[in-house]
């Protein structure tokens, strides 16, 4: 920009002002913009890529590793010198502190003395009365019956045993009625029918599941606890059966499946039964080794022992149970072993012939079994031995505290041993092979009995040396007691006391406890009608039912009173034979009672019966304990009385004048003589002068 | 002096009374009925505790202070008491 002036205004002052654009013409000069060809670059299409690319950085660190390395370190507290401590005690900061603090102390301790304060009343409050309710709640209500009118009609029911592990399933054993003299009458037509036990569903109460046949009237039976497929029976003729239902096992356990055939186009006209599959046998005993009268009694040895030929009882490795005892009226008890003994050999299994279809877990046991243990009861005094009817061991099955005080932990190993296919340990463990079993010193080898004449008895079945003849038998009973009126019919163990055992026979019962050998425990008062068998409840510790002749149960409670059956209730017309109560579920615990009609009642025993009262335990422990030292109270004043009658008996005698033990001195038996001398002379004149003999001595008259 | 064991001795008479412990501030045992072992191991123990609830207390409420201390078990009871300078415990038996 140039700026024109005159030449004397250089270095002037310059002054500017503003004008307006429009004021002068030309007074501005306009500069377009306008596109400058040098600078023109048509864009078409311009082609780029864009890449996303992580920024791509290392770093890294170093950890310490610090390996781990044992330290310890050991203390001591820190304590004060004798001398410390009496020099702190003296301060009057002590005492000041001692007699401050006291009183909160004295408070808590009279608190925590007079009650406890954690006690929960409203826990402790329910339950102190189990019995409200009306009669009508502790009423036994019939849940189902059974009676097959083929097959049980007429009959008896000899015993009952439920499933052990399928609910619902309850077997029955059915004899034919006659006594002994009408048997042997109508033995041929009693050889045709066959004997059966008959195993009952609770969905089919008119057809029985399935039916096992028996060379004879089966007596007894008992599932085999740790394989329930096994059943093993006693005959009236002494044999041992032994049956196998593996094959019905699915039938069992799914009942309504194999039940209704019907097929639903056709019109039924009359019902046609299913059929209801028979079973053979498949083992029994051979007849000169079993028993020679029949089984009364039956039991498998409990699944952690087994007892070898000694009688010795040892662990049983393989945790099945595999041995059973019998007892029968012949005197004695013997324990059968169901494994094979040694050196019998299996490969005739595949050519064999199989009749009949009947599985052959057991041949090699058919018709050559032998007991291996044979405990003979003796009486010690001449007439007959005893002859059992029930039994009683202590060892219970499940328990097995016997073993873990063994203190062995390898118990638990049993590989190949148990895990064969249906038969499940019996076709491969051989007894007495492998390795040593251990003796369980632990079990009491002793056992109730009752007997035939309603005895009582407590005998060792370990044979000992005999002294005499220096074989090996078994011991005379270590105490034996006759106490009731009829057979025993029942010997049971209550399922809370390993020492208390119940007897039923004839027209009473008794309790008794183990150890105490001078009179049961409590013996009832003898009942209007004959009792035919008793088990302990197996939810309530002082509760047990008793059967009667008249079809009626008893149901005692020893907490509620003792003189007479806390309820008595009537369940058929006719005599009742076997009574068995079993807790199906958790809720449900069913009375299952079999009476003498072939009629298998199910009952099923309410709340208040079932449901042990608080603290009943202990209070029926506290009633046998008070027992207990009844019967030795009363022992010992029997003791008493004895010594006293005999006092009295020598001081009768004393004052009559005889002196029977009692030696007398030289002067005293002059003096005695003499007596009865004057005595003597008395009687002599008085007789004579009666017969007038003897003249009076006249009296001298006195002087007058 | 004599107080003092008379105190002692009439808390001990009490019924399920096991055994009383006079512990310091520290928690070194001053005085004590029962044998040493126990004795140690009790009074360490318990003064830890009675710290821990000491100050639960004055957490809550600075002008609040512990007195007395109860914990039961199934076998015993301790009861402890503290103070300015010591502290004092009782071990009972629970019913």
């Amino acid at each position: 920009m140039s700026v024109k002036r005159l030449r004397r205004d250089f270095g002037a002052p310059v002054q500017f002002s503003d004008r307006s654009v429009t004021d002068a013409k030309d007074g501005y000069v306009e500069c377009v913009s306008f596109e400058d060809k040098t600078f023109d670059l048509r864009k078409i299409e311009i082609d780029t890529g864009v890449q996303a690319v992580p920024d791509l950085s290392e770093a890294g660190t170093q950890t310490e590793w610090k390996h781990p390395r044992n330290a310890n370190t050991q203390y001591y507290p820190r304590e004060f010198e004798e001398q410390q401590k009496e020099e702190i005690q003296k301060e009057t900061q002590f005492k000041t502190f001692v007699t401050n603090v006291t009183p909160r102390f004295e408070l808590a301790l009279q608190q925590n003395e007079i009650m406890d304060v954690f006690y929960d009343d409203w826990m402790n409050l329910a339950g102190q009365d189990g019995s409200f309710g009306g009669k009508a709640d502790s009423h036994l209500k019939e849940y189902q019956s059974f009676t097959d009118l083929q097959f049980s009609k007429d009959k008896t029911i000899t015993c009952i045993d439920w499933h052990p592990t399928v609910k619902g399933i309850v077997a029955v054993s059915v004899a034919e009625k006659l006594s002994f003299d009408s048997r042997v009458d109508q033995s041929a037509k009693i050889v045709m029918k066959p004997s059966l036990l008959l195993i009952w569903s609770f969905t089919d109460p008119i057809h029985p599941q399935l039916l096992l046949e028996a060379p004879d009237d089966i007596y007894c039976f008992k599932f085999s606890p740790t394989d329930p497929n096994i059943v093993a029976g006693g005959c009236l003729n002494g044999q041992l059966v032994l049956w196998d239902i593996s094959q019905y096992e699915e039938r069992l356990k799914n009942p309504k499946a194999g039940a209704k055939k019907k097929n639903p186009g056709q019109a039924v006209f009359e019902d046609e039964a299913p059929e209801t599959p028979i079973m053979r046998y498949c083992a029994v005993s051979g007849i000169e080794n079993s028993h020679k009268s029949a089984i009364t009694d039956l039991l498998w040895i409990p699944d952690h022992m087994e007892l070898n030929r000694m009688g010795i009882p040892q662990e049983n490795r393989t945790l099945q149970s595999v041995q059973i005892m019998t007892c029968a009226t012949d005197n004695c008890i013997l324990v059968w072993d169901t494994r094979p003994p040694k050196g019998t050999q299996h490969e005739e299994k595949g050519t064999m012939k199989n009749p009949m279809g009947v599985p052959t877990t057991f041949k090699y046991l058919d018709l050559n079994w032998k007991p291996h243990l044979k405990v003979q009861l003796h009486k010690s005094e001449p007439g007959g031995d005893h002859s059992p009817t029930k039994f009683s061991i202590q060892e219970k099955q499940g328990d097995r505290n016997v073993l873990s005080t063994l203190g062995d932990a390898s118990t638990h190993k049993d590989p190949a041993a148990s895990s064969g296919g249906g038969g499940g340990g019996f076709n491969f463990a051989k007894p007495g092979s492998g390795r040593e079993k251990r003796t369980l010193s632990n079990v009491k080898t002793v056992m109730f009995a009752g007997g035939e004449d309603g005895e009582i008895l407590y005998v060792d079945w370990m044979p000992q040396k005999d002294q005499d003849s220096n074989k090996l038998m078994t011991p005379k009973p270590e105490f034996y007691s006759t106490l009731h009126d009829g057979p025993v019919n029942t010997a049971q163990r209550s399922p809370f006391f390993k020492d208390i055992i119940l007897f039923v026979g004839g027209w009473t019962f008794s309790i008794w406890k183990e150890g105490v050998n001078t009179g049961p425990i409590l013996m009832s008062s003898a009942s209007p009608k004959r009792l035919t068998c008793g088990q302990w409840s197996p939810s309530r510790p002082g509760v047990f039912y008793i059967s009667l002749e008249d079809g009626s149960i008893d149901v005692w409670d020893v907490l509620d009173r003792t003189h007479e059956p806390s309820i008595n209730q009537s369940v058929s017309s006719a005599s009742i034979t076997c009574i068995f109560p079993y807790q199906v579920t958790g809720k449900q615990h069913l009375l299952a009672v079999g009476d003498s009609t072939g009629t298998l009642h199910i009952l099923e025993i309410p709340w208040s019966l079932r449901t042990p009262t608080n603290s009943e335990l202990t209070g029926v422990t506290s009633y046998f304990d008070r027992e207990v030292k009844r019967r030795s109270f009363v022992k010992a004043r029997w003791d008493f009385r004895e010594q006293e009658k005999r006092q009295l008996e020598a001081d009768a005698k004393m004052k009559a004048g005889i002196a029977p033990n009692v030696t007398l001195s030289e002067e005293e038996v002059l003096m005695k003589m003499k007596q009865e001398y004057l005595q003597y002379v008395e009687e002599e004149s008085a007789f004579l002068r009666h017969l007038g003999l003897k003249d009076d001595i006249d009296e001298p008259l006195p002087e007058v | 002096m004599a107080e003092v064991e008379e105190t002692i001795k009439r808390i001990q008479a009490h019924k399920g009374v096991i055994g009383i412990i006079v512990v310091n501030n520290e928690g070194i045992p001053i005085r004590t009925t029962l044998d040493n072992a126990t004795t140690v191991q009790y009074s360490g123990l318990v003064h830890q505790l009675t710290a821990k609830a000491k100050s639960v207390v004055r957490d809550i409420d600075p002008q609040n202070d512990l007195t007395f201390l109860r914990l039961r078990s199934v076998k015993h009871e301790i009861m402890v008491a503290p103070d300015k300078d010591y502290f004092l415990i009782v071990v009972q038996e629970s019913e």
